[in-house]
């Protein structure tokens, strides 16, 4: 009834291959574009509630789309291409890290001759930062040609606790401070710094929207379609004339691309000064449970999956001080623990799928709402 | 577009309406405090937060809050992570009256965040012995406080009571000195400091990190055991202390010529480490564990009224320094309302309050931590306020105080304070304030 | 001379450290071979056992029980504990996520960790808790020839002796019992198994049984090695690699693996580490599974994975 295609007919081949082929979802994505791009501004200039101060975009709208970036790009590797990666934190890091150096300027003295590149505006560094994640990328996915499943999951493992470590030991990469903990340098685009939260959210807004689209646009394409082919069966990928080593390796570099860009805006625009605890094996799982959560192979679901598992143990923890009972801290933060871990396996067995699955599955009820079938 | 102007308008008047009873609030101070309780730095986290939050109850008990002003705290948990931190501080930040007071993150990851984001806020971070250690520039770091010592300070100390022990300074020269310290940026803070001092004094300084949480420390204690240095100093926090002291009594090296930084040296580190702990050596952070005038205070105005969140962790190290901290915050409050009136402070009140804090020795007296802590004066210039530190041992039951106060080398420490904060002024592009210009 | 000594010490000690880990890893093959679930679970598991031990111990001392009547009972509260929880786990979580693929699995025992976690520490307590059962001080071997002799931690031998032992009654388990049979035959094959009549969810109970009890005899080894707390988690994170190598269906492989990686990951700290810069032992062991996995891509002991279309 709400949701029905029936009368929208395409008449040439670029509206069959839009990436939006159905007019309701277009809508809804402008609706929620506009809602991003100008309602959350406009409520925030007018300090409308729940944004009068800085609490929802600082502390819960910029995370989740940091993060929500980082789950598209774990999504790409897992949820399409089918290779389960625990290291996201590091590719996080390197990303980082580069982006930082790159900020900074490189300089480094080799024997023969000297690579130095005079400090970069922010925006290529970011770009150029999460082109070093990519090729740190291809290089750890190299092993998925011959590891698979759980194996390759603790496999990147390696990646994890060896970038953990590089970046804690290597000096030149936090130019030599005392305590190996960077600051961002200001954020500077275009001549415009950005400093207040609402041009912070806006510019995490901008990467989010851009590679939330140019994911959405991959994934229906060739090569994403090769991503799946690999995923569902890649013996029968190969032989229907699928390279695997193509195709796996395009999933690592673009996934570490995207997660490049988010572990910069993680520490830039987010944090702002961090040691490599940011990026820790917490973080990998966290960005894990969201893809899981959200629906694996689904973009959708990577938005929704960051939503819940970034919320949800906030919203738990203020809870009982907004109702005003009487609990300590303590027991508060542990009944997260065992709520969130509650709700997680009662997601799993209610729906393993994740949150992507329930929505098609609302979409076909609105379809054909009011009635049952 | 005239209906959603309406709209828009309607809302900001609800938005108003609804924030306008938070404004009108009663005479009350909001501090805020960012704890962990869980997690694996728990048993060190506990403590201090139980400290701080009875040192508060004792306040509004006995006095009705700061020259009756009620102090409202609210704790939040960060499981010592940052994104966790970060969360907290912009949850609490705005609380209260007038916001929040100041904040003490009790982690160096978190503090490292907040020093960026605290400027713009105008929130100080009152950070007692940990933190960059240059942030004693408050030239370069106006809104960071690391009050009572930074880990230079301890690292200078460290060296002190190893040349006091050995027979004077010139005795270091040639001797092997290893730093085991948690691979983080608050176990690498005191490396430079002495490396500095070892080029003074002719040492051989090693650094053997170990990596993050510190439960395996098997190869780090057998490289100790092979090179059998003098003296070994401990940076570590958490398990990781523990650990260190029952590997280093695996090894058989010598427990009362180890020295542990003040965070590795509380209850927590030594006991579980049962008897192997007798004889580890520990820098205050000028205080020890043990009950003063203040605790009976506490016992009569909190314990008694069960209003106390303490334990058995009453009166030990972490949570003395957690009175303390809360000490010296809720001081710097009545400071800055000698200038601007008894009323709730903001953030930037406070700062000043903090900048021109001197506790004399009289007023510690009457504060009742005589015999825990020395005067204390900040300033616009030093954020530190004090350089000295002491240095206790565990006898198996109870720290024991084993030597006097050692006052650190400016000499060695200020220059590397200035370069280092220069650095951070340069590369963040501050302008440093002139604090010969400022009251 | 001195060098040699001081080679067979870091060796002996990265063994032993080793085995220690493989007391870990074996909760993770137990429930792997059984039921293809990668439970990540086991690292709290060894926290809420050991917790369960230390606090009910702690308490019945403090009544004035006799040490070793206390011990016993805590250690069968303990066992109590972990059967409550295997119960709970098999009737709550993994029962209903029957036939759900490995990686569901793998999160849902994330699901868990957080529960086990978070309640653990609700009944018990978030300090620190010494626990001391073994003794800590260490052995000097063969002064005679090497100056200072060869270090060997008394607390390692212990628990290289428990893993032994554990090792031994797990294939006796596995091998003559009637339950240990069943446990097999669902390994191999869960419909097959269920289609001669074994309860998968009674045999499931079984295995999270025999894993939590694993972790309670893990737990009194770490438990006095480190005081228990909840650092004791991020032992499954060290007990990974040493899954890896081994494979994760096999239990001589745990303890095989565990060998490789504790000697491997002590000698690269000593003599790799002062090159490139101390602590790499954490990463070494994943990259050193790297390279095996790359030999072997299912672990020197794994089942061979063989696929068909």
């Amino acid at each position: 009834m709400f949701y029905r295609e029936t009368g929208q007919f395409k008449s040439s081949y670029a509206a069959d291959m839009a990436i939006f082929p159905i007019r309701q979802d277009r809508i809804a994505l402008w609706v929620v574009l506009a809602a991003a791009f100008v309602a959350v501004p406009l409520l925030d200039f007018f300090q409308v509630w729940p944004f009068g101060g800085e609490y929802i975009l600082r502390a819960i709208l910029i995370p989740f789309l940091i993060l929500s970036l980082a789950a598209i790009g774990l999504n790409i590797l897992t949820g399409y291409c089918g290779q389960l990666s625990l290291g996201s934190g590091a590719f996080m890091a390197i990303g980082a890290y580069s982006t930082y150096k790159f900020c900074t300027g490189v300089h480094i003295p080799l024997e023969l001759f000297t690579i130095s590149i005079p400090p970069l505006p922010v925006l290529p560094s970011i770009l150029l930062g999460a082109l070093m994640s990519a090729f740190v990328g291809i290089l750890f996915g190299i092993p998925s040609l011959r590891i698979k499943g759980l194996y390759l999951a603790v496999a990147t493992l390696a990646a994890q606790f060896f970038f953990d470590w590089v970046f804690i030991r290597v000096k030149w990469f936090t130019n030599y401070t005392s305590s190996g903990s960077v600051a961002a340098p200001d954020l500077v685009f275009f001549g415009f710094t950005v400093t207040t939260p609402i041009h912070r959210y806006l510019l995490c807004l901008v990467f989010v929207s851009i590679f939330a689209l140019l994911a959405k646009n991959l994934v229906r394409g060739n090569i994403g379609r090769q991503w799946m082919a690999t995923r569902d069966m890649d013996i029968a990928a190969e032989l229907m004339g699928i390279r695997p080593l193509y195709a796996k390796l395009s999933a690592f570099a673009l996934s570490s691309f995207v997660m490049g860009v988010a572990g910069a805006l993680w520490a830039f625009v987010y944090l702002g000064a961090w040691e490599p605890l940011a990026f820790n094996i917490d973080r990998s799982f966290q960005i894990l449970f969201m893809v899981i959560i959200g629906g694996l192979g689904s973009i959708l679901g990577s938005f929704l999956g960051a939503a819940f598992i970034l919320v949800l143990p906030i919203l738990l923890d203020q809870v009982p001080h907004a109702l005003g009972v009487p609990v300590s801290v303590e027991t508060v933060s542990l009944l997260v623990f065992v709520v969130t871990g509650a709700l997680i396996c009662w997601l799993l067995i209610v729906e393993p799928r994740g949150f992507a699955r329930l929505w098609s599955t609302g979409k076909e009820k609105l379809r054909l709402w009011p009635y049952p079938y | 577009m005239r209906r959603l102007t309406l709209a828009l308008g309607a809302l900001a008047l609800g938005a108003t309406a609804m924030t306008e009873p938070a404004l009108a609030q009663q005479n009350e101070q909001f501090l805020p405090a960012l704890v962990y309780r869980t997690g694996p730095y728990a048993p060190n986290g506990i403590p201090f937060a139980d400290g701080v939050a009875d040192y508060w109850t004792l306040l509004n008990e006995r006095d009705g809050g700061i020259n009756g002003v009620k102090i409202i705290s609210e704790e939040c948990e960060t499981g010592y992570a940052t994104d966790k931190g970060v969360e907290c501080y912009e949850r609490l930040k705005g609380k209260g009256p007038t916001g929040a007071g100041y904040f003490s993150p009790l982690s160096t990851g978190i503090t490292f965040a907040l020093t960026e984001k605290a400027p713009g806020d105008k929130i100080p971070l009152l950070t007692m012995g940990y933190g960059r250690s240059e942030s004693k520039d408050g030239a370069v770091f106006p809104w960071n406080f690391i009050a009572v010592g930074s880990y230079w300070t301890a690292a200078d100390v460290a060296i002190q009571h190893i040349a006091k022990e050995l027979g004077g300074m010139d005795k270091l020269k040639d001797k092997k000195v290893s730093l085991v310290y948690h691979d983080s940026p608050y176990g690498k803070e005191p490396i430079m400091a002495l490396e500095a001092r070892a080029k003074v004094n002719g040492f051989v300084f090693k650094a053997i990190p170990v990596t993050h949480p510190g439960v395996e420390q098997k190869s780090q204690w057998l490289a100790i055991r092979q090179d059998r240095p003098d003296y070994v100093l401990l940076w570590g926090w958490g398990v990781m202390n523990s650990t260190a002291i029952k590997e280093a009594a695996a090894v058989g090296y010598p427990r009362d010529k180890m020295i542990g930084v003040w965070w590795s040296g509380a209850e927590p580190d030594v006991t579980p480490a049962g008897d192997q702990s007798t004889g580890y050596k520990a820098l205050m952070l000028q205080h020890g564990a043990g009950k003063f005038k203040v605790h009976a205070d506490l016992e009569k105005f909190v314990v008694s009224k069960g209003k106390s969140v303490a334990k058995d962790d009453f009166a030990q190290v972490l949570y003395n320094r957690g009175l303390l901290n809360s000490m010296l915050g809720t001081e710097a409050i009545r400071t800055a309302m000698k200038k601007y009136g008894n009323k709730p402070m903001t953030g930037e009140q406070v700062r000043w309050g903090l900048e021109n804090l001197n506790l004399t020795a009289e007023r510690i007296k009457e504060l009742g931590f005589e015999g825990m802590v020395g005067p204390i004066q900040l300033s616009c210039q030093d954020h530190q306020g004090a350089d000295i530190a002491r240095v206790q041992q565990w006898d198996g039951k109870e720290w024991k105080v084993i030597s006097g106060n050692y006052k650190a080398d400016l000499s060695i420490l200020d220059p590397l304070v200035k370069e280092a904060a220069a650095k951070y002024a340069a590369e963040k592009k501050i302008t440093v304030r002139d604090c010969a210009k400022e009251s | 001379m001195i060098a040699f000594g001081q080679f067979l010490e870091v060796l002996v000690s990265g063994l032993l450290a080793g085995v220690l880990y493989s007391l870990v890893a074996l909760g993770f093959v137990l429930i792997f071979k059984a039921s293809g679930v990668f439970n990540f679970a086991q690292g709290a598991m060894v926290l809420l056992a050991g917790l369960a031990l230390v606090r009910s111990l702690d308490f019945m001392v403090a009544k004035g029980l006799p040490f070793w009547a206390a011990i016993i009972i805590a250690l069968l509260f303990a066992a109590l504990i972990m059967a409550i929880t295997a119960w709970l786990v098999e009737r709550f979580v993994l029962g209903p996520l029957i036939n759900q693929d490995g990686l569901t699995l793998f999160m849902s025992t994330i699901g868990v960790t957080f529960m086990i976690e978070g309640g653990a520490q609700m009944l018990f307590g978030s300090d620190v808790y010494p626990l001391r059962l073994f003794p800590s001080d260490a052995w000097f071997l063969f002064e005679s020839s090497f100056p200072g002799g060869i270090l060997v931690s008394k607390i390692d031998v212990w628990g290289g002796m428990i893993a032994a032992v554990l090792v031994v009654g797990l294939a006796l388990f596995f091998q003559k019992t009637k339950t240990g049979r069943a446990l097999r035959a669902v390994a191999d094959d869960h419909a097959a198994a269920q289609s001669v009549g074994i309860s998968l969810n009674w045999i499931w109970f079984i295995v999270w049984l025999v894993a939590g009890l694993v972790a309670l005899v893990a737990a009194t080894v770490w438990g006095t090695k480190l005081g228990v707390q909840f650092s004791i988690t991020f032992l499954a994170l060290k007990a990974l690699p040493v899954l890896i190598i081994g494979g994760f269906t096999s239990v001589p492989g745990a303890i095989v693996g565990g060998l490789i990686i504790g000697a491997g990951e002590k000698i690269a700290e000593a003599y790799l580490g002062p090159f490139i810069g101390g602590g790499i032992e954490y990463w070494f062991a994943y990259v050193l599974a790297l390279v095996v996995l790359m030999a072997r891509p299912q672990g020197l002991f794994g089942e061979r994975i063989i696929e068909r279309i």
